[in-house]
């Protein structure tokens, strides 16, 4: 039981904790609302003054913006899918006893722990170069012309790249859900006439659903924000500008900070457009 | 029909052989009891049949039909298990109507046939909730009646009442008699609790170590246990088993008497012993004697309550009729 006392002791010892963490958050925010209001353009004269709502109008008539969004939410759902459809594949398989079963979790969970501006240039240099590439190597063992990857099928490398770090954590969490599945339940519907099909559709599926919104929760968060797998792959071109990468061009590469900035909060209105739209879909899953 | 035959039935685990070459035939409406100490394999012996386990050897025989290699699903057969393994997700209906879907019935005999089975287990109130809203006995039930509205030809149950409190255990033993009664379908029920076994069964098998020591009617293994096993397995509380010097006028190696079947007297008897522990539960009264020539303490049974306290001293006369006999193997000598 927490006494007054001792609620007010916590109170007092959280507080550092809170106002830190609402610095951290806030002061960047207002530092990009602020911005986003002004004509602010470093190497031509820095602050010009108030600018209204110029910025905002100008990004979002820019050509670049709504192919941007696409960009976005295409590599954001498909990398959804991707990761969710092997992941469990994967996590069924690595459920199954088998020899050799730690070392093979270990593999599995491992391109998790390579940063994503590695795993990138070990993607662009290693595989899909056309020259060089192992897929070109490949291409030409079965006598076919090697593909360009990065600017002739320049998304679904991205789409490809993404996926192959992020299906780890997927996997991981599926996996954990699949262990804490009760035998029994199998066994059950087994006797019931249930084929293993019907299983996987009636009972793991189900039980999977929490583990899937969290997966879907998490991953979207952070691939709204991906940025060094395009940085260091496509740079932006081929239509693989992100929202975020269209930020990031329009801040050091046209050096106008006022632009970016209201790049940025169009950015932070479509995180919570997908928030939302996830929470109602998905969300119930994590009640009950 | 849920006529079963187990024709030298081996289940090996790796090396371990938990079930030796066994042989049991079960026919059909019958209640059949699997009791046996914990982990003797009750359990393997009962998924065998279900075919959830495949046999190491030997031949599952269901009305007559080879069914060894039969995938569970096909040998009409419906399990309740210990864990219950409802399906969290999906109602109570639902649940129930699980079966049925997988075998693609027409929904309104489905519907005809959880109503009639939600009647009969008092869950027509309960049918749109989910199992984690119910009690364990309503999910027990739950359980029964996913197993009842696929008509199969028999019901196994492991351990079902094993998760419930003593009051409520009395009350779901009482709804499967019944429930039997009414159906009259094979039912295959395993316990490691002989208070299970004698009340429900109308034939115990008794298990140890995979091996069946003996089958008989709840009353046959009462009277005539055929080895020391069984004579301590059946009857609560259990058999008096003595060696020594007090066995020898009966010229055996070990006598058995039941708790029930001795008499007490302050004056006179066979055996003269200090009282110990008394149990009183009103109706009965339990002692503890300490007997001179007897090395463990004898469970000694009285109807009502008696006047008999720690430390008194105490004669006891065995009814004679009632002392089972077994030789040096801890076989029954009739
Ligand atoms: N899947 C299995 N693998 C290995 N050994 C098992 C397995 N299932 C059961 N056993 C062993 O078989 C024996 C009988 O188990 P079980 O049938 O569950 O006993 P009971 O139900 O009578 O308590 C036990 O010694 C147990 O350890
Ligand atoms: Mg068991």
């Amino acid at each position: 039981m927490a006494t007054k006392a001792s609620r007010s002791a916590a109170r007092i010892m959280m507080a550092p904790a809170v106002v830190l963490l609402l610095g951290w958050m806030l002061v960047p925010l207002l530092m990009t609302l602020w911005f986003s209001f002004r004509n602010y353009l470093p190497l031509r004269g820095g602050d010009l003054g108030w600018a209204g709502f110029d910025n905002y109008v100008r990004f979002v008539s820019s050509s670049a913006f709504w192919p941007s969004i696409q960009a976005t939410l295409v590599i954001v759902g498909s990398v959804l899918v991707i990761t969710l459809v092997f992941g469990i594949l994967l996590a069924l398989l690595l459920d199954q006893p088998m020899w050799g079963q730690g070392i093979v979790r270990i593999l599995v969970i491992a391109p998790f722990f390579v940063m994503p501006t590695v795993s990138a240039l070990v993607w662009k240099n290693m595989f899909m170069d056309p020259v060089n590439g192992l897929f070109a190597h490949l291409w030409r063992f079965f006598g076919a012309d090697p593909i360009s990857w990065l600017s002739d099928a320049s998304m679904p490398s991205i789409v490809m790249i993404v996926s192959w770090q992020w299906l780890p954590f997927a996997t991981l969490i599926l996996l954990t859900a699949v262990q804490s599945l009760d035998g029994e339940q199998l066994e059950a519907a087994e006797m019931d006439g249930a084929t293993k099909l019907k299983r996987f559709y009636f009972i793991i599926l189900p039980h999977l659903g929490r583990a899937i919104t969290i997966v879907i929760l998490i991953q979207t968060i952070f691939l709204l924000a991906i940025f060094a797998e395009i940085f260091v792959t496509t740079g932006g071109a081929f239509g693989t500008r992100t929202l975020s990468y269209l930020i990031f061009q329009r801040v050091l590469e046209s050096q106008n900070i006022g632009l970016g900035s209201a790049g940025g909060v169009y950015a932070i209105i479509l995180a919570n457009i997908v928030a939302i739209f996830l929470m109602r879909i998905v969300g119930k899953n994590l009640d009950n | 029909m849920g006529r079963i035959t187990l024709d030298k039935i081996t289940k090996k685990f790796g090396d371990v052989e938990v079930i030796p070459p066994l042989d049991l035939t079960i026919n059909d409406g019958e209640f059949v009891v699997f009791v046996g100490p914990s982990g003797c394999g009750k359990s393997t012996l009962l998924r065998l049949i279900a075919g959830l386990e495949d046999v190491s050897g030997g031949e599952i025989r269901i009305d007559g039909s080879d069914a060894t290699m039969v995938p569970p699903a096909k040998r009409g057969l419906a399990m309740v298990f210990q864990s219950y393994a409802l399906y969290p997700h999906m109602t109570v209906r639902k649940n129930i109507a699980f079966p049925l879907r997988m075998a693609g019935m027409d929904p309104a005999e489905q519907d005809r046939r959880i109503t009639a089975a939600a009647d009969v287990l008092n869950l027509t109130d309960y049918l749109d909730r989910r199992p984690g809203q119910l009690s364990g006995g309503q999910r027990q039930r739950v359980a029964i009646g996913r197993a009842i509205v696929r008509e199969p030809a028999a019901f196994l149950f492991d351990e079902p009442l094993s998760n419930l409190d003593a009051a409520l255990r009395v009350g779901m033993r009482l709804e499967i008699s019944e429930l039997h009664k009414r159906l009259k379908t094979t039912m295959i029920y395993v316990t490691h609790d002989q208070v299970e076994a004698m009340t429900m069964a109308d034939k115990i098998v008794v298990l140890r170590a995979g091996h069946i020591e003996q089958v008989g009617s709840p009353l046959e293994l009462y009277r005539a246990p055929r080895n020391l096993f069984v004579a301590g397995f059946i009857g609560s509380p259990k058999m008096n088993l003595i060696d020594g010097p007090a066995a020898a006028p009966y010229q055996c190696k070990t006598i058995g008497i039941r708790p029930e079947h001795i008499a007490v007297s302050a004056e006179s008897g066979d055996w003269k012993g200090t009282v110990g522990v008394s149990e009183h539960l009103g109706s009965d009264t339990f002692f503890h004697v300490k007997c001179d020539d007897i090395s463990e303490p004898l469970t000694v049974r009285v109807g009502g309550e008696v006047d008999v306290h720690y430390g008194d001293t105490i004669w006891l006369r065995p009814d004679a009729a009632q002392i089972h006999r077994f030789d040096d193997a801890g076989l029954r000598i009739a």
